[in-house]
């Protein structure tokens, strides 16, 4: 057994999920690869996209998977730190329009 | 960015067999990756074999005035292997018999070979359908006695196929040192302004782009959208076609593996890639390399690694293209990079 939660060698052995649940797997692996075609989006903008999400989420493993797959699309750093901003606006915004929740329970129980 | 070659710099991984141990070992020889021998087996494809000869690919010398961190000749200002005229002379015999439609002159800089400009002549005289000159563009903005470079090659009909490795400063600079981009972008300004690269133009203007680091090239034709989008819009530049090359594990790109310590999870990435559609056309399938000193390789990869062809014929004062057509290709696990994706060769995707 690895001794730490996370092996960067674990992010090629992905598409071994299928063997303990083959169709389920399958079935989200052709998902997947159909999600990022070309399609109303192009497959450069879905890469950003995922690498956004890829942040937000704390996936170790799916941050170098998209930043590998930016850099194959030609896509620049710039470009990508500006998703991973967007990412983490979202984040960010998603926390703090909570306190509009803390501001309503305050001034409900206070006179 | 270093500013000498592997081999000035007495560098181990200068020597082939230094180099051919760490594709035959490691991760191969304990069994956790399969060597290329036995994956293109199973196709039926082993012993990798010849088809038609097409195409004439003769290195004029190593020579060259950048020194790219990827670069699989090792090239640079200080390597002094530099094809002679007499070697030159051999050549232009096989370039008028051959049965090869294409010739494709390479180096370093081969515009470097104090005979580049009288070879070029000659060999255009031999009436060969497809002449490519692989440029680095910023040859052309080095020194004033290259300044004509672009009539020079327009006036032969050249077929100009050059580097860009990005179409920003920062990634091409980082790859190919400082002022590249800049320069790179005033050569196809001047290609442009003769005539090349333009929409409908005979004049062929192709870019070639390697990835800048340890992953591999995306799909060819979005980087060609990409770039063409980029470079007109930016600079008004035009050209042809782009040619996605994967970088081989070699000389330094394979020191730049080691060095960064990528190299498994790149050699990880090439098999993981591997296309057994791309392996039937692999670049040594139709192609002979020349060296600066005219031995014979299956491709200029295994050139730069001294892996002769495994033919009686060895050198271009010998050569004799039936004998050469029935050879085995020799193999190693560099050659995964071309069969990696859609494939990779001097002409881009090959699947
Ligand atoms: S990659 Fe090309 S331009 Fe760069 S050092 Fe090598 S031969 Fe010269
Ligand atoms: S590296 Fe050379 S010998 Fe190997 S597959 Fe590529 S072209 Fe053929």
């Amino acid at each position: 057994m690895a001794n730490s939660y996370y092996d960067p060698a674990d992010l090629r052995k992905f598409g071994k999920i299928t063997e303990w649940s083959e169709e389920i797997g399958n079935k989200f692996f052709d998902y997947y690869g159909k999600v990022f075609e070309e399609g109303a989006l192009s497959a450069r903008e879905k890469s950003l996209i995922a690498l956004a999400v890829a942040h937000v989420v704390k996936c170790p493993y799916c941050i170098d998977a998209y930043t590998k797959d930016g850099l194959q699309r030609g896509i620049t750093k710039e470009e990508m730190m500006e998703a991973v901003h967007a990412g983490a606006a979202i984040e960010s915004g998603a926390t703090l329009v909570h306190g509009v929740q803390m501001m309503n329970k305050y001034n409900k129980l206070s006179m | 960015m270093a500013t000498k070659s592997l081999k000035a710099r007495q560098v181990e991984l200068a020597e082939n067999d230094t180099q051919l141990d760490i594709l035959n070992g490691g991760i191969f020889a304990d069994g956790e990756l399969p060597y290329f021998k036995d994956k293109i087996a199973e196709i039926g494809q082993f012993p990798l074999r010849p088809k038609k000869l097409e195409i004439l690919q003769i290195n004029v010398g190593y020579m060259c005035n950048q020194v790219c961190e990827h670069c699989h000749v090792d090239a640079g200002p200080d390597r002094k292997e530099i094809m002679t005229r007499e070697t030159m002379e051999q050549c232009l015999e096989v370039i008028r018999n051959t049965g090869a439609h294409t010739l494709d002159l390479t180096g370093g800089a081969p515009e470097m070979n104090p005979n580049f400009r009288w070879f070029v002549e000659e060999a255009a005289k031999a009436g060969i359908r497809d002449f490519i000159v692989r440029s680095n563009l910023t040859i052309m903005r080095a020194n004033k006695k290259y300044y004509d470079l672009p009539q020079f090659f327009k006036k032969h009909r050249v077929h100009v196929v050059s580097s860009m490795p990005h179409y920003t400063r920062g990634k091409t600079d980082k790859q190919r040192g400082d002022g590249v981009f800049d320069k790179s972008i005033k050569a196809l300004q001047e290609l442009n302004a003769v005539g090349y690269g333009l929409p409908d133009s005979e004049l062929k203007l192709d870019l070639v782009y390697n990835p800048s680091g340890a992953y591999l090239p995306g799909d060819q034709a979005a980087l060609e959208r990409d770039f063409k989008k980029a470079l007109i819009e930016d600079f008004g530049i035009h050209f042809h076609n782009l040619f996605a090359i994967t970088n081989l594990p070699i000389a330094r790109f394979l020191d730049y593996l080691i060095a960064s310590e990528n190299y498994e999870d790149y050699m990880y990435a090439l098999v993981d890639a591997y296309n057994p559609a791309a392996v039937a056309n692999v670049m040594c399938t139709n192609t002979i390399s020349v060296s600066w000193d005219g031995w014979l390789y299956d491709c200029d990869f295994n050139q730069m690694l001294g892996l002769k062809v495994a033919s009686k014929v060895k050198h271009i004062a010998d050569y004799n293209e039936d004998l050469l057509n029935n050879r085995n290709i020799i193999i190693s696990q560099h050659c995964y990079g071309c069969t990696a994706g859609a494939g990779s060769s001097c002409q881009g995707t090959v699947a």
